[in-house]
């Protein structure tokens, strides 16, 4: 996931921050950023507005991974995450960070999921919204 | 309440006269007798400042200090304050609970004995055991690691000042209206639905504590990963240390969800959003989901600091290396990992199913794991070694003792049918109570003794230290086996009144193990008193136990700028290193060092935050604004001050180098 | 230790202390540090969202509500500003402040068009009976969205205070770093709206 080097070590710079790696990125890096973030915004709004795909679960399942891939662009062109600033310390807050969001949204989902199917139905209405299979 | 007109309403919100505890009732008559209480000691610490002239040293020293060590104290006195109302909460609840059976209904109503209830439990856990730990932190790690300070001097100030605000909030909820009645997590719907000022107290005061303990986090990572020595490689550095490490990521990990947590309930209580309502779509579970998430995380945020103690304890008093450091660094890390999924296990009986139930009984039993094998190494550290058993090895004792029982317990309480008898009992009332005093009040007290001569240059009196523990130790038993015994026979929590008569004698039993534990608690503040009053007597040199990470390489009391040179480490216990071979220490060609200078900003932020949490609780919309407004100021009026440092001249610390506590062996007035 | 002082860095001696002033600054990665608490923050929203996000209790849903051209613009603006952000400190990079200012500005008045845009279309959410009262969906997305949007506003304050200080002071080392540290805040917010408008809004519709 390392960036493409720029003329941060030019002579005379006088940022001595220590940590090593650490960048304003560039102007093709900014530009290249913008037009892929553009292109993977521009993508889910055409398949949610258009209805392009017949499936709903498909087309969420495809704005999500265009999510998570447009998520992993603005990391590298606009917030400069690479495995070497700050001796590498924030790619490992990072993924811990992201690992333990994971857990959070996947296992909160299951957990009310499941609660939601075994506790007695709140209504009529949301017996319908909410159809259960049991366990 | 009276009508009053629009204005007084909209200058004074909810509050009225009938708001304070002025009725002719029971209850009240203990507040006021309580108000006496507190008011009287009150003035006669303001007067005796006032008198003394001190309010300038105070301001200048204290308040202001960016110092790490004085913050360090500042939170160890703060929590031991906070200790004495918990247990004035806890003797009341047990003495309660022992005489109110059949038709005496004892001394508490119940809707006092809710509010009692909810804040010992809240007290204890934000600021008894949260401050104890964030106080030994914020003394012991940065010289552990050889540093001059944390990363941020201002922040941990500010953080010091939010987490005051958090507790004058729930101070002031004894006598200007009523606590929270919803349990210590506020679970809703209760919390929800439940009028007057108690669940606003709650929530303000978690929200600006909260906020204090996360920037204590943040700081505290960056100062591990930052601050270090040279050399001190992350396998060097002392095992508190690293447990400091991972309880500091964990907090910066979780209590974001605390935050998150209450600011969707009082969006519900103050805006009328369904989040955790019962109409409308809006799902309770969801709440109990979220504080979970952050409330197991904080169990171990809470204890690994002290594993940490106990480590560096044991290998000093046992004069030997700890035993398997590697083990105990991923025994560490892996806790703080497992720690995130075992959420769950506090509501197995609220209809998650089996596959989920299974999923995190077993992560609940895995986490024992590590757990277990630093038992073993601590054990191990021991064998073999020429123990010395000080006071600070007492409580350790009492710890490898207490706290493994407790951890079987837990064990127990994590088999999911098992817990399906078990939970809301009083046996997970006993289990928690079994790690937290064994472990985190055990810990910190081991800590205190440990540390004390470090950060005063006298030792704390060994007689009253031992009287303390066993006081602690044998208290703990009888206060809360009784409660693990009533909790099998099927006795739920947070009641109030009996009616089976042949319980009493159980809480009777276990009231006086409250008292033996009160005793416990005098005998530590006379240990205090006594060690300070005969200060001279108990001088020791900067080393007193012969300790082996960098923090004992310092004169004791250590200058404000911790270390005059910066220390190079080659070994794990760097200052047990330096000692073998030979060190000495530089006295000479001594350089100026630039330290960050006193603010009270701080003070004023933290001290506005109050304001608007108060009025917030009272509806009081025009200070609430102005006070948050307020903060705000404050806080970007402070980025306009771009010097914040002074300059300690070479003269002052080659005079401190030469002058300071630098006497070698225990006891110093003996050496 | 009553010797009298020793060079003990003379050689053969192991090394114990450096008279080196080693200096850290830990600001940056502080900042990165609060950013990923603050994702904690965001991920409780969005779990709350995905919870309660179709319980519609008999009110409008997502795709009744939701205005998705107007969301594309706010959208585009929010990941303008990001890139104008970007520009900014390529500017600081080359020591051009007045430049660097003008970016600045642009990013910000980017930024408070996406905010006033989200005001108008809470204002006619609310006035159409769909306010956060209404049901467990609407709650958690008035909540999770505006906290995105009260994230942007407190950039554009600091945007606003951070620019007065660099025209007071200059480009010092002190200001440099604030601005690295905003420039972060910044994208990491359009990082989150990627999450909103991609879950919250175009998976809302289909929900």
């Amino acid at each position: 996931m390392s960036h493409p080097t720029h003329s941060e070590s030019a002579p005379g710079h006088d940022l001595h921050e220590e940590g090593m790696g650490e960048d304003h990125g560039s102007l093709r890096g900014y530009l290249t950023g913008f037009v892929l973030a553009s292109i993977l915004t521009i993508i889910p709004f055409w398949l949610v507005m258009g209805h392009v795909i017949e499936s709903k679960p498909l087309t969420i399942l495809l704005v999500l991974a265009l999510a998570a891939v447009q998520i992993v662009v603005h990391m590298i062109y606009f917030l400069h995450l690479n495995t070497k600033s700050e001796h590498g310390w924030n790619m490992l807050a990072f993924i811990f960070t992201l690992v333990l969001v994971v857990i959070v949204l996947g296992a909160s989902l299951w957990v009310m999921y499941n609660e939601n199917a075994n506790m007695m139905p709140m209504s009529p209405l949301y017996q319908q919204q909410h159809p259960v299979n049991g366990p | 309440m009276p009508h009053r007109s629009e204005f007084w309403n909209f200058l004074l919100g909810n509050l009225s006269l009938s708001v304070l505890p002025l009725h002719n009732t029971l209850e009240d008559r203990i507040l006021q007798v309580t108000f006496v209480i507190v008011a009287f000691s009150g003035a006669v610490i303001l007067g005796w400042v006032t008198v003394k002239r001190q309010w300038g040293y105070l301001w200048r020293e204290w308040f202001t200090t960016v110092d790490h060590k004085k913050l360090g104290i500042m939170y160890m006195i703060l929590a031991t304050v906070m200790l004495l109302r918990g247990f004035a909460d806890a003797i009341m609840m047990r003495s309660q609970q022992a005489i109110a059976f059949g038709s005496n209904m004892g001394y508490l109503p119940p809707e006092h004995y809710d509010q009692i209830f909810t804040a010992h439990g809240a007290i204890m856990i934000f600021f008894v055991a949260m401050a104890y730990i964030v106080g030994l932190m914020n003394y012991v790690m940065p010289l552990q690691i050889g540093a001059r300070d944390v990363a941020f001097p201002f922040l941990n100030n500010l953080s010091f000042w939010l987490t005051v605000a958090g507790v004058m909030l729930f101070m002031v909820s004894l006598f200007v209206g009523s606590f929270s009645r919803a349990g210590w997590l506020g679970y809703p719907p209760v919390s929800e639905y439940q009028t007057g000022p108690g669940v606003d107290y709650y929530i303000w005061g978690l929200q600006l504590s909260g906020l204090g303990t996360l920037l204590t986090g943040i700081n505290f990572v960056v100062t591990i990963l930052k601050m270090r020595a040279p050399g001190m490689k992350l396998m060097k550095m002392p095992m508190f240390t690293w447990t400091s490490l991972c309880t500091s990521g964990l907090i910066v990990v979780t209590f974001p969800i605390l935050t998150a947590a209450l600011f969707l309930l009082s969006m519900d209580r103050y805006v009328g959003t369904h989040f955790f309502t019962n109409d409308l779509g809006g799902n309770v579970m969801m709440y109990i989901n979220l504080i979970w998430i952050w409330g197991h995380p904080e169990v171990y945020i809470l204890i690994l600091p002290l594993f940490g103690v106990f480590s560096e304890i044991v290998a000093t008093f046992s004069g030997k290396r700890l035993f398997g450091y590697s083990s105990m660094v991923y025994a560490t890390a892996s806790i703080m990992i497992l720690s995130y999924l075992v959420w769950l296990h506090h509501f197995f009986t609220m209809g998650s199913g089996p596959d989920v139930n299974s999923f995190f009984a077993l992560t609940t039993m895995m986490i024992s794991i590590p757990t277990g094998v630093k038992i073993f190494n601590w054990l191990f550290t021991m064998y073999r070694g020429r123990v010395r058993f000080d006071v600070p090895m007492l409580w350790t004792m009492g710890f490898l003792f207490t706290f493994t029982i407790g951890g079987m317990t837990g064990v127990m309480l994590s088999v999911a049918p098992a817990d399906f008898l078990l939970h809301n009992s009083l046996f997970l009332v006993a289990h928690f109570h079994n790690v937290i005093i064994g472990g985190v009040v055990f810990g910190a007290f081991a800590g205190i003794n440990y540390w004390f001569p470090k950060a005063f240059g006298f030792r704390l009196d060994a007689f009253w230290g031992k009287v303390s523990f066993w006081c602690w130790q044998i208290g703990f038993w009888v206060a809360f086996g009784p409660l693990y015994i009533l909790g099998l026979m099927g006795v739920t929590r947070r009641l109030s009144h009996f009616e089976d008569p042949s319980l009493q004698k159980w809480f009777i039993i276990a009231a006086f193990g409250a008292f033996l534990i009160l005793l416990g608690i005098g005998a530590f503040l006379m240990q205090i008193y006594v060690s300070v009053r005969h200060r001279e007597r108990y001088a020791v040199g900067h080393d007193p136990w012969g300790g082996r990470t960098l923090e004992w390489s310092t004169s004791s009391p250590p200058p404000a700028y911790n270390f005059a040179f910066t220390p190079v480490v080659r070994e794990r216990d760097a200052w047990a290193d330096m000692k073998e071979h030979g060190y000495k220490r530089p006295l000479e060609d001594f350089r100026p060092i630039h330290m960050p200078k006193n603010t009270g900003t701080g003070v004023y932020i933290g001290m506005l935050g109050f304001g608007f949490g108060f009025a917030m609780t009272w509806f009081i919309w025009w200070l609430a604004i102005a006070c948050f407004v307020g903060m705000i100021a404050v806080a970007i009026g402070h980025t306009f001050h771009y010097h914040r440092e002074e300059t300690i001249p070479a003269e002052d610390i080659n005079k401190f180098e030469h002058t300071g506590n630098w006497k070698p062996g225990v006891e110093g007035a003996a050496a | 230790m009553n010797t009298t002082a020793v060079d003990i860095n003379a050689p053969g001696q192991p090394v114990f202390y450096t008279r080196e002033e080693v200096h850290h600054n830990g600001t940056l990665l502080g900042f990165w540090i609060y950013l990923m608490s603050d994702l904690f923050i965001f991920a409780s929203l969005f779990a709350c969202n995905a919870v309660l996000g179709t319980n519609y209790a008999g009110g409008p849903t997502g795709s009744e509500v939701f205005d998705l051209p107007g969301l594309a613009v706010n959208t585009a603006l929010l990941l303008v500003s990001s890139v104008t952000f970007g520009f900014a400190m390529l500017e600081m990079a080359r020591k051009r402040k007045r430049a660097m200012l003008i970016w600045l500005g642009i990013s910000g008045l980017l930024a408070a068009a996406f905010v006033g845009l989200e005001i108008h279309e809470f204002a006619t959410m609310i006035a159409e009976g769909a306010g956060p009262q209404r049901s467990a969906f609407l709650s958690s997305f008035f909540t999770l969205v505006g906290t995105h949007g009260l994230h942007v506003t407190v950039g554009i304050l600091w945007l606003t205070v951070l620019m007065v200080q660099i025209g007071r002071v200059g480009l010092t080392e002190a200001n440099i770093r604030r601005l690295r540290c905003l420039s972060m805040f910044w994208h990491f917010l359009d990082l989150v709206w990627v999450g909103v408008f991609s879950y919250v809004y175009l998976v809302g519709v289909l929900r």
